[in-house]
């Protein structure tokens, strides 16, 4: 946690070792009352709905629980073994290890890119902000409706289909531009979400989360990029640094190397975790899965074994394995990019 | 003349040398707005179609020619017919994704100021510790404890209830700590004229520093107010009978359901998304603030 300064915020040495404020005044008791009642809401809320749901949770991936939530029969590892036995827990692994491989990465170019044109455009700054940002408002679920039943519905009528239709024959881009792209795709009724073989569904899953996170990374990246001292730009123009690759690659990422770390996090953290549009493009709430075997993260594996199968003794084993490999890549990232140290 | 003129090494205004410059001055720039301009395009199609798909009907959005435009749009007719639908209450939704967000929106902020005030500016033997406390909970990724939190709010009644949604997420461990790093700051001199006028500790926080700090309140509340509008996991999780029912889970309803058709469901998704964008669009200057200071957790 002890990274501040690169993002604007007042450094402050370590957080935690830091008083809590200068001891000046001398002890006083209505201090201390007030203290503990307006951290009260706070300990009793995080002690019920963090700590206790961990500890309780634990219990039951130890406890064989079907159709209960109690605890008492114990069966130790066994939902661990079980779960890790489980061919379909382990496919879900590699489809969010595979889409967390091509999210993360494409996220942070694609949001730097972003934040880089936007931040020296001069004219217009604030208004190609707002339109990259405000996808952050929308939900994925209406992000999922709209890509799922209006551009990828893989009707004629779906917009990808049409677009497709329209470029390739009628009437069709020139120099047999347009029968490349209709062989590239296979044709103009692409079926984009159900079929296996082509795995279409993949660019309809990246797409609608790049669509709705860039923006957010973007304001994260403009804010350092903001940071980084303009003087730094002037003394690499008179060392001699005249490409924008140079003052690129010397200047602009190292400066932006908190920021960097903190966007992989923040979007490593929350691709592994994705759920809602794997649940609503693919699947969704009515008793049919629909095509929800074709990719299907941890999280919606875990949602299923607990509401569908009711094993809460298994959806928990499999919340600890993942929570436990969330943090574990966490640690080794902040490892590698020597968290904590000085920038 | 002593003072002879040095040689200047200037560039031979060579025609290569013309044409650098004239790339760095114009063509550089205007490249850079093109691209700006496609990409701003391509993230402001999926409002069009929204919209556009909203204000149409069905045989118009069955067509193999794309409708840009309906001739007439039917804003009214397709409205009528989501809250007409009874099989997925938009009513309900709203206003229970308003009550919720709401919510969220004051509890959170309120919650997370004052225990980062507390921690900042109280000064009590533990409180060291009680932070530490506070912050080692941010280590579990939320989502994951989906399971074991629905097992204990399932124990405590808050299936199917409003506060079952609402309660386990409104204390946010982040927050406090970018509220402990504000207050931090706080100017000494305003505690100490309310000291002064004889004022409480509680009635220092409640009269002078929550007031001063209207921009970190702002910042954060919006941000927990579209965070909790769009939750989807959660509120799916404890919300299972229609009467619980969220916007998203409305929406949901819809796409997988498919009891109504691609115009009402579009017309769904511009009421639930709407709401928001305006809120985004008013308050963005708070917004932007808000997730600058996101971009420092890690």
């Amino acid at each position: 946690m002890a990274k501040r300064g690169a993002l604007g915020i007042a450094a402050t040495g370590a957080a935690l070792d830091a008083p809590a404020a200068p001891t000046r005044r001398r002890r006083d008791h209505s201090a201390t009352i007030t203290f503990w009642l307006f951290v009260a809401p706070m300990i009793v809320g995080l002690g019920l709905f963090t700590i206790l749901p961990i500890v309780w949770g634990f219990l039951l991936s130890l406890s064989q629980a079907r159709n209960t939530i109690s605890l008492g029969n114990w069966v130790g590892l066994q939902n661990y073994v079980s779960i890790l036995r489980d061919g379909e827990f382990r496919e879900s692994m590699v489809t969010i290890v595979l889409f967390t491989l091509f999210i993360v990465p494409l996220t942070f170019v694609v949001s730097l890119a972003l934040a880089m044109l936007v931040n020296g455009v001069g004219r217009g700054t604030g208004f190609f902000r707002t339109v990259f940002f405000i996808p952050t408002a929308v939900s994925y679920v209406v992000a999922s409706l709209v890509w799922r039943m209006g551009i990828f519905n893989g009707l004629p009528s779906g917009f990808a289909n049409w677009l497709l239709y329209t470029l390739g024959e009628e009437p069709g881009l020139p120099f047999g531009l347009g029968q490349l792209l209709l062989d590239f795709f296979g044709g103009n009724r692409v079926v984009w979400i159900g079929t296996p073989d082509p795995p279409w569904y993949w660019l309809v899953l990246v797409t609608v989360r790049l669509w709705l996170q860039v923006g957010f990374y973007m304001i994260i990246f403009i804010a350092g990029l903001q940071e980084i001292p303009r003087s730094l730009y002037e003394a690499a123009w008179v060392d001699g640094a005249r490409t924008g690759w140079n003052t690129f690659r010397y200047i602009t990422l190292p400066g932006l190397r908190n920021t960097a770390v903190a966007v992989l996090l923040l979007s490593f953290i929350a691709a592994f975790q994705a759920f809602d549009e794997f649940f609503n493009i693919l699947g969704g709430t009515a008793a049919s899965t629909g095509n929800q075997g074709l990719a299907r993260p941890p999280l919606v594996y875990l949602y299923r074994a607990a509401f569908t199968d009711q094993d809460y003794g298994r959806g928990s084993a499999g919340a600890f394995i993942l929570t436990a490999l969330i943090i574990g890549v966490t640690l080794i990232q902040g490892r590698i990019f020597g968290f904590g140290r000085k920038a | 003349m002593a003072s002879a003129p040095m040689a200047q090494p200037t560039r031979p205004r060579s025609r290569l040398y013309e044409w650098q410059r004239f790339a760095y001055r114009y063509l550089g720039p205007a490249l850079r707005y093109i691209v700006l301009i496609a990409l701003a395009l391509l993230f402001l199609f999926p409002f069009y179609l929204m919209i556009r798909t909203a204000v149409i009907t069905q045989p118009e959005v069955a067509s193999f020619d794309w409708v840009w435009w309906p001739q007439e749009t039917h804003w009214r007719e397709n409205l009528e017919g989501i809250f007409n639908d009874q099989t997925a209450p938009m009513s309900v939704g709203l206003r229970n994704s308003a009550i919720i967000a709401g919510a969220n929106l004051l509890l959170q902020t309120l919650f997370a100021s004052m225990a980062g005030y507390a921690l900042a500016r109280l000064p009590v033997r533990g409180s060291s510790l009680v932070f530490f406390l506070i912050l080692s909970t941010l280590m579990v990724p939320s989502a994951v404890t989906f399971i074991p939190s629905y097992v204990v709010v399932a124990n405590l009644g808050g299936v199917n209830t409003l506060w079952g949604i609402i309660v386990p997420g409104l204390f946010n461990a982040f927050a406090v700590f970018l509220f402990r790093q504000f207050y931090l700051d706080f100017p000494v001199e305003i505690e100490e004229a309310g000291r002064l006028d004889g004022l409480s500790h509680a009635g220092i926080y409640w009269r002078l520093v929550l007031p001063n700090s209207i921009g970190v309140l702002a910042a954060l509340g919006i941000l927990s107010f579209i965070n909790s509008w769009n939750a989807f996991l959660w509120p799916l999780v404890i919300g299972q009978h229609p009467s619980s029912w969220t916007t998203q889970i409305v929406l949901s309803t819809y796409i997988t359901a498919q009891t109504i058709n691609l115009p009402y469901m579009f017309m769904g998704a511009v009421v639930g998304a709407l709401p928001l964008v305006i809120v985004f669009l008013v308050m963005q200057r708070y917004i932007v603030e808000g997730v600058r200071l996101s971009g420092i957790k890690g």
